[in-house]
């Protein structure tokens, strides 16, 4: 290992005692205080993204203080929107009763393996919500209290809340091993919009949904900054290839709307999966276009409530409408694709003003997405290259040796497991697979997921990593592997700064990328680079 | 003391029993009215409980999917854990609630120098979770004999399997024993494993010790003690049919066996063994994975909730749009240099 602090933290998980480490905590946990210190939280929300949002109570605090400057009443408002939430989710009535606590969820989860930390196991996670549930809504919590296992609301738990809460990614992979389907995401969901009730939240998602609201993205790219940043990627596609592409912005009547995460207009490595999108379409001629008012595939506001998922999501069929396009084509992204395919139709459809999706190319129907008329580009990609509409020259990716990271959110909350596993084995020559309890559903997050991909709390985000980076790490040493090759934006911000703490030398990559490098162009000059200007194998 | 307190619960829950029994009265207390308090307690309990959770909808479909999902025509789906159709949601949760499939799962995750994360296979909590559940159900099949004239023919049957090997006298039913070794390990399991030594709360120990007094009792009356099985059948039909009759020399082991498990019924919708009812209402598990396909619909959605709008985007945009060439709905204003007024 390169970096000394990752040597050093290395040698910290497997050696500092922690739960992980066989070391038993001596003091009941609810005796243990939720202690913040510089790098184990996330910044607070400043007062004008709360103003923003409209959410109440907007002033500027810190997390270290004793004083949140709370509203008076606070207390409260969290127990009333904890009733409140009982009657509209069953998933969250049923999982504040029916846990044994047997523990198998307990070692599943990457923060609690890379931390030890014993309150980052999925069940204790959810104790921490369970114990005021039981505590004001429960009869045994109200007659023998801790006993039963509940306790009061106060500073104290909502310390707790905001510190554990923001330490789960919402990936699920706890619920694929809980014999009741308890899903921890569901748990920390409502945690976070009970947080929200009382303005306990982290900037660096309020931010970028403000950005989102207003400019169409996370980054807050104003239209013409979008176009630009698109043209520059044309120049070097064409420095490369040989080919101008000229892709439309806001075109009414395009057959196809494209949305992709933001990320991929802007930042390294997403903008070489643009590329690589842009290269497709052009390759196989598709009528599309993109939004540059809907200039933003993922979702702050799934990690935030349900209300605000729903605003920022309404934008995807808003746009299809006004433009007239007959369906929605979406790009690689993890928990975009959980709101496209588990909230979108339910939320803001339906979406009867589209069509049902139809390749234009193939004449494949996508039945899957009947309903909610969008289809996942790998779905489109892995149609076209069976019907064998891609020119291919594979060898073009011989410069790299492939792993594919499984998103939590395609593999756990929709199911694409082998739609990018075809592509890539359509289009490099060397691919390896990481070790069968790390991947497919039973994949690890990449540590930063559900907006906690900041740098304050880089620390945490290396060590929740640390089971991703260590399966690649295993096909590195055993295969060669120098390519992580993953469907999702914040993996590919992520992961990157992962692998270069863990695995220097592993490159982050989208599968379109892979594709778009692949393509046998019309009128194409020869190659003498990939996409992102570096040497082709020889 | 979250071991101890509930263990002195079960062991007061016993000498109440061995007291009450040998009282003026007693007898009939726990014999009779305590099992139908127990058993109403347990019924409306129960059902109050489930029709709680049933009244909260299910706003969104949100099944955990553990294979791959219905997507292109060739390419093989995993109807059962990530199933589009009813009967594979069917299949999912038979697999679920009879072999304890997502428990199958289990794994154990050791971190070792490296730093290296090695995962082994953990099967023993899935297999005595069985056992212990499967036993527990062929336990109360047996005890149907007594509430039954003429006993029922899956009852016969299931008790002659049960003392297959025909061992003993009375037949030693190879539940009995399986029974007290799988509620031993589920607690010695909670005991010596850190982490779950760590979440388990006294609610977690109570029932264990006090199923774990109901299977002494019993074994301690059917093996040793040799309770009256005659006066006993007498009572536990004369519950079935409302006649409710004592006769005298039942044993006192007897009553705190009953007496445990009418606590058992009693506590039962209250507790987290209410997991019986919950597994079937489980939405990660018990819906289908066709969001895309089928629209889902939430009876709650707030048709009020709407996006910042184009129109305003644009409004915000425009001239920045129109010089960078990007179509736009609206024109823009002349502007004032334009303006024919100045000419």
């Amino acid at each position: 290992m390169a970096d000394p602090k990752a040597a050093q933290l290395g040698v910290s998980v497997v050696k500092d005692p922690s739960l992980m480490t066989g070391a038993i905590p001596t003091k009941d946990w609810m005796d243990v205080p939720a202690i913040f210190k510089p790098g184990n939280y996330c910044y607070p929300a400043k007062a004008k993204m709360v103003e923003y949002h409209h959410f109440p109570n907007p002033r500027e605090w810190t997390v270290e203080s004793d004083d949140w400057k709370l509203d008076p009443n606070w207390k409260q408002i969290i127990l009333e929107g904890m009733r409140e939430r009982l009657m509209k989710f069953r998933s969250f009535k049923i999982f504040m009763d029916c846990c044994v606590r047997c523990g198998a969820c307990a070692d599943k989860c990457h923060f609690f393996l890379g931390t030890g930390d014993p309150k980052n196991m999925p069940v204790l996670r959810a104790e921490l919500m369970r114990s005021i549930y039981r505590h004001d809504f429960t009869a045994a919590g109200k007659i023998l209290g801790r006993l039963a296992g509940a306790r009061e609301m106060d500073f104290g738990v909502l310390k707790e809340w905001f510190m554990y809460f923001y330490q789960c990614t919402e990936c699920r992979r706890c619920s694929v091993f809980c014999p009741y389907g308890i899903d921890t995401a569901e748990i920390t969901m409502m945690g976070r919009e009970l947080l929200h009730l009382v303005s306990v939240n982290t900037n660096w998602i309020l931010e970028p949904l403000a950005n989102c609201n207003r400019t169409g993205n996370h980054l807050g790219l104003q239209p013409h900054t979008l176009k630009e940043n698109t043209e520059y990627l044309l120049d070097d596609i064409e420095s490369i290839t040989g080919v101008r592409i000229n892709p439309t912005f806001n075109r009414k009547g395009a057959e196809i709307l494209f949305i992709t995460p933001s990320a991929d207009f802007f930042a390294d490595p997403g903008i070489y999966t643009m590329m690589g999108y842009l290269l497709l379409f052009e390759h196989i001629g598709l009528d599309y276009t993109m939004s540059t008012y809907a200039s933003e595939g993922g979702n702050f506001g799934l990690f935030t409530s349900n209300e605000m998922m729903k605003k920022i999501n309404g934008k995807m069929y808003a746009e299809a409408k006004h433009l007239g396009v007959k369906w929605i084509l979406g790009g690689e992204c993890g928990h975009m694709w959980r709101v496209v395919h588990q909230y979108m139709d339910t939320m803001n459809g339906p979406a009867d003003f589209l069509e049902e999706p139809i390749s234009p190319i193939t004449g494949t129907r996508f039945e899957n997405a009947a309903s909610t008329k969008m289809v996942h580009v790998s779905e489109f990609t892995a149609d076209l290259i069976k019907n064998n509409k891609l020119k291919i020259d594979a060898r073009r990716n011989d410069h790299r040796t492939v792993t594919f990271h499984d998103s939590c959110n395609p593999s756990r909350a929709m199911g694409m497991l082998e739609e990018p596993r075809y592509i890539l084995k359509n289009v490099v020559n060397k691919f390896h697979e990481m070790p069968p309890n790390t991947i497919r559903e039973q994949t690890f997050c990449c540590g930063s997921g559900t907006g906690l991909n900041t740098g304050e709390i880089m620390e945490l985000r290396m060590r929740g990593g640390l089971p991703r980076a260590n399966a690649v790490k295993h096909v590195k040493d055993k295969y060669g592997v120098n390519t992580l090759s993953c469907v999702c934006a914040i993996d590919r911000a992520t992961l990157l700064a992962l692998m270069d703490y863990w695995n220097p030398g592993v490159a982050v990559c989208g599968v379109s990328e892979l594709v778009g490098n692949a393509l046998v162009m019309d009128g194409e000059k020869e190659r003498e680079t990939g996409l992102r200007f570096e040497e082709l194998a020889s | 003391m979250r071991i101890l307190y509930p263990f002195i619960a079960v062991l007061a829950l016993v000498l109440i029993a061995l007291v009450g029994a040998n009282l003026p009265g007693g007898q009939a207390l726990i014999g009779v009215v305590l099992p139908y308090v127990a058993f109403l307690i347990f019924l409306g309990g129960f059902v109050a409980k489930i029709l709680g959770w049933a009244k909260s909808p299910v706003p969104f479909r949100i099944p955990t999917t553990c294979g791959q999902e219905k997507s292109l025509s060739w390419i093989p789906q995993n109807c059962i854990d990530n199933p589009s159709t009813r009967g594979g949601v069917v299949i999912r949760m038979i697999l679920e609630i009879f072999l304890f499939r997502s428990l199958f799962r289990n794994t154990k995750t050791e971190i070792h120098d490296g730093p290296k994360l090695v995962y082994g296979s953990s099967k023993y909590l899935w297999l005595f979770g069985l056992l212990f559940h499967y036993c527990f159900l062929t336990i109360v099949i047996r005890h149907l004999r007594l509430f039954t004239t003429p006993v029922p023919f899956f009852v016969s049957v299931t008790e002659y399997l049960d003392g297959f090997f025909q061992v003993g006298l009375p037949v030693l039913y190879q539940t009995d024993i399986i029974f007290v070794l799988a509620i031993t390990f589920l607690f010695l399991r909670r005991v010596i494993m850190p982490q779950v030594r760590y979440i388990s709360l006294p609610a977690d120990y109570f029932p264990l010790f006090l199923i774990m007094g109901i299977a002494i009792t019993g074994i301690l009356m059917r093996y040793f003690l040799r309770a009256d099985i005659v006066s006993i059948k007498q009572l536990t039909m004369g519950l079935v049919t409302f006649s409710p009759s004592i006769k005298e020399g039942i044993s006192s082991v007897f009553f705190i066996h009953l007496f445990l498990v009418c606590v058992l019924l009693a506590y039962f919708p209250f507790s987290k063994l209410m997991h019986l009812g919950g597994v079937f209402l489980s939405p990660t598990r018990n819906m289908t994975n066709n969001s895309r396909m089928v629209r889902h619909e939430n009876p709650w959605n707030d048709p009020n909730i709407k996006p910042h709008s184009y129109a305003h985007y644009e409004d915000e945009f425009r001239e920045f749009m129109v010089e960078a060439g990007l179509p736009v709905d609206k024109g823009l204003p002349p502007s004032a240099d334009e303006d024919p007024a100045e000419k």
